[in-house]
């Protein structure tokens, strides 16, 4: 069974998921934060493959992104990193990128090297729900791996149920009409979003994602979906500690405190 | 102009594609925005009210039709008959207000307060910084930080028309990433705001959406030569192309009329192999960028790559799915002109017919060398722009 499903069957509530951008801050730092996330107790990760052009993204991963592509970090070299993880990585991982980079590497080698190294699942925000319907989709299934979609306050009812209907794993809950980084917290707005969504019973559990920053947001966040992801804020955290083991061990207890 | 079902092979279909280009490649917090625009642009379009007001404000506001003019001594040097198309008398100096008209009506009927746009050079900065004016309309413009060093004197028309131009400090600081910004201000901005892209690039159906409003310069330019000529069909029909909305204007209404060739000419720079260069179908190969599937520059990774060009307008490593189309069908000829050919163009333009062009339009002008035209041939060039703006560039070769 996939990483990514049999999480959330055993594990149904307080799922942290934590975004890092690959070949951040350095080259090499990719498996080592990878590992000490798991050591530190995130439930799920997501490995940002870096790209010059992230409209979707804020400046703190913008900013990660252009670091590691000065780096020399490629998709080709992500997936040198990653050979191996799954001797110490237990961990259902995804990547999340943009399609570009996906389309150059080709989708076909691109899924199969993810299944080779043991990758669950893709985010590729800027891929249209129909394009994967049409063409992708059977690659995708035929190597194992899941597309998670996104879905936002703008989104329809209609759509949510399209995108529910063709997704598994769990759907990314975009808080806010927002780029990534935003530092709004949890509002009333949100908050009836959220219940407006709870309340149409979806087959796939749900994470949020936008504005998860601390404690208080994750488990404001948790009280209305399966978890919540952090992005932003865990890459201003790599981003100024020298000794990376410590500050993410610090930093993702912190978060979890308690639960 | 009303409906999408355009028997045409070179027409965008109604899955928002031009051949293999095209689509609407966004994330989902702009899928609301783009498919409210996409469901509705035709309709209000053909809205009587709608062409009401865009034509009177093309005719009043904007000075059109724009002439055709016979360029005498340009046609003897060249010893062929040729035409300019004059869009560098367009209101604010170029074709570009005639695609901002359009949109602006449009964001209106939407029940949009406010307009974010990108710009490279300025040019479509200030079209829409000045129908902002127009309507009354709040404006943000993003503009790369070297842009904004190396185009001053648009900076502050932008600012003095009442637009807040913000600096793209991301990536190369340049046309890429003032798309960048404009696009993500518009997902932070999804309910009050329209983005009014400039060119023949973004998701469907933007592309498209462009190109209608542009495509006023060939049903001119097909009522004016019937008249000069006898036939409304040139031999040829030449722009320049960056992302592309004055080449798609130019080309549109003859896109089925196979015996016009269409000629495209892209910004070389330094020459195609000088590492210095814009020309996209030379040099890219097909990817995603902004919203659709074209034809990029970009590494073997599917990382952009920043292009070169002399012109402003012309520097982007992308181009619009309608002439990535064009391009792969062959259905239009593409020249790569170089800086310093352009720069030969606009002087020569300058002296033998007392017209100075836009350094963009000065790349489809130096086609011609290329072109071995005969006398009794008709040439028409889209003399989308003038060349006010260059004045600094040009100066160094005085």
């Amino acid at each position: 069974m996939n990483r990514i499903v049999s999480l959330f069957q055993h594990h149904p509530s307080h799922n942290l998921n934590v975004y890092f951008t690959a070949g951040f801050p350095k080259l090499e730092d990719t498996r080592r934060i990878l590992k000490s996330l798991q050591d530190a107790g995130a439930d799920l990760v997501e490995i940002g493959m870096p790209y010059s052009d992230p409209v979707a993204d804020g400046e703190t991963i913008q900013i990660s992104n252009q670091q590691a592509l000065e780096n020399g970090m490629s998709v080709k070299k992500l997936f040198d990193q990653l050979r191996n993880m799954r001797d110490e990585i237990k961990l259902p991982v995804l990547l999340m990128g943009y399609i570009n980079p996906v389309l150059q590497f080709g989708v076909e080698n691109f899924c199969q090297q993810c299944a080779e190294v043991g990758v669950d699942g893709l985010i590729l925000p800027d891929m249209p729900v129909d394009e994967y319907l049409e063409t992708y989709k059977p690659i995708f299934d035929q190597y194992g791996i899941l597309n998670i979609f996104l879905i936002t306050p703008q989104t329809s009812d209609k759509r949510i149920r399209q995108i529910d209907e063709n997704s598994a794993g769990f759907i990314y809950m975009v808080s806010s009409a927002s780029v990534t980084g935003s530092q709004t917290g949890v509002t009333h707005d949100m908050e009836a979003y959220f219940a407006r969504v709870n309340a149409m019973n979806l087959r796939n559990p749900r994470l949020i994602g936008f504005g998860i920053k601390d404690h208080e947001t994750f488990v404001t966040a948790c009280q209305h979906a399966a978890g919540a992801i952090i992005g932003s804020a865990f890459i201003r955290v790599v981003q100024q500690n020298e000794n990376l083991e410590e500050a993410i061990t610090t930093y993702v207890s912190s978060v979890k405190q308690g639960l | 102009m009303t409906a999408l079902q355009n028997q045409s092979a070179y027409q965008v279909n109604e899955r928002g594609y031009y051949g293999q280009f095209g689509g609407a490649y966004i994330p989902e917090m702009l899928y609301p925005n783009v498919e409210e625009l996409r469901d509705n642009y035709l309709k209000i379009i053909a809205q009587s009210n709608f062409q009401e007001e865009f034509q009177g404000l093309l005719r009043d506001y904007v000075g059109r039709p724009t002439p055709l003019y016979l360029a005498q001594r340009l046609s003897e040097k060249y010893n062929t008959t040729i035409y300019l198309k004059r869009e560098d008398l367009c209101h604010t100096g170029a074709h570009k207000i005639n695609n901002t008209i359009g949109q602006i009506l449009l964001a209106k009927r939407l029940g949009k307060q406010k307009i974010v746009a990108e710009t490279g050079a300025g040019q479509h900065g200030v079209a829409t910084a000045t129908v902002c004016a127009l309507m009354g309309m709040e404006c943000i413009v993003y503009m790369g930080e070297i842009d904004i060093q190396r185009q001053a004197p648009n900076v502050a028309r932008m600012k003095m028309l009442g637009a807040e131009v913000r600096p793209a400090n991301s990536g190369s600081k340049t046309l890429k990433d003032a798309t960048n910004e404009a696009m993500r201000h518009w997902i932070n901005n999804p309910t009050d705001t329209h983005y009014i892209i400039g060119s023949v690039v973004g998701p469907h159906p933007y592309p498209d959406m462009v190109a209608r409003f542009q495509s006023v310069i060939s049903e001119e330019i097909k009522k004016q030569l019937l008249e000069k000529t006898g036939s409304e069909l040139p031999d040829y029909v030449i722009a320049c192309v960056g992302g592309g909305s004055n080449a798609a204007g130019a080309f549109y209404h003859f896109l089925d009329d196979e015996s016009v060739k269409l000629v495209a000419a892209e910004a070389g720079g330094h020459g195609i192999t000088s590492g210095l260069s814009a020309a996209t179908t030379f040099l890219g190969k097909i990817g995603v960028l902004h919203g659709s599937k074209s034809i990029l520059m970009q590494t073997e990774d599917g990382q952009v790559v920043e292009p070169h060009s002399i012109s402003a307008g012309l520097d982007y490593p992308g181009i619009g799915p309608m002439h990535a189309h064009l391009h792969d069908s062959h259905r239009a000829l593409f020249y790569a002109i170089t800086d310093d050919e352009s720069i030969a163009s606009a002087m020569e333009l300058s002296k033998l017919e007392g017209i100075i062009p836009a350094l963009e339009s000065a790349h489809a002008l130096a086609v011609l060398p290329y072109l071995k035209a005969t006398p009794n041939e008709t040439v028409v060039i889209n003399l989308s722009g003038r060349g006010d703006k260059d004045l600094a560039t040009y100066m160094k070769y005085l």
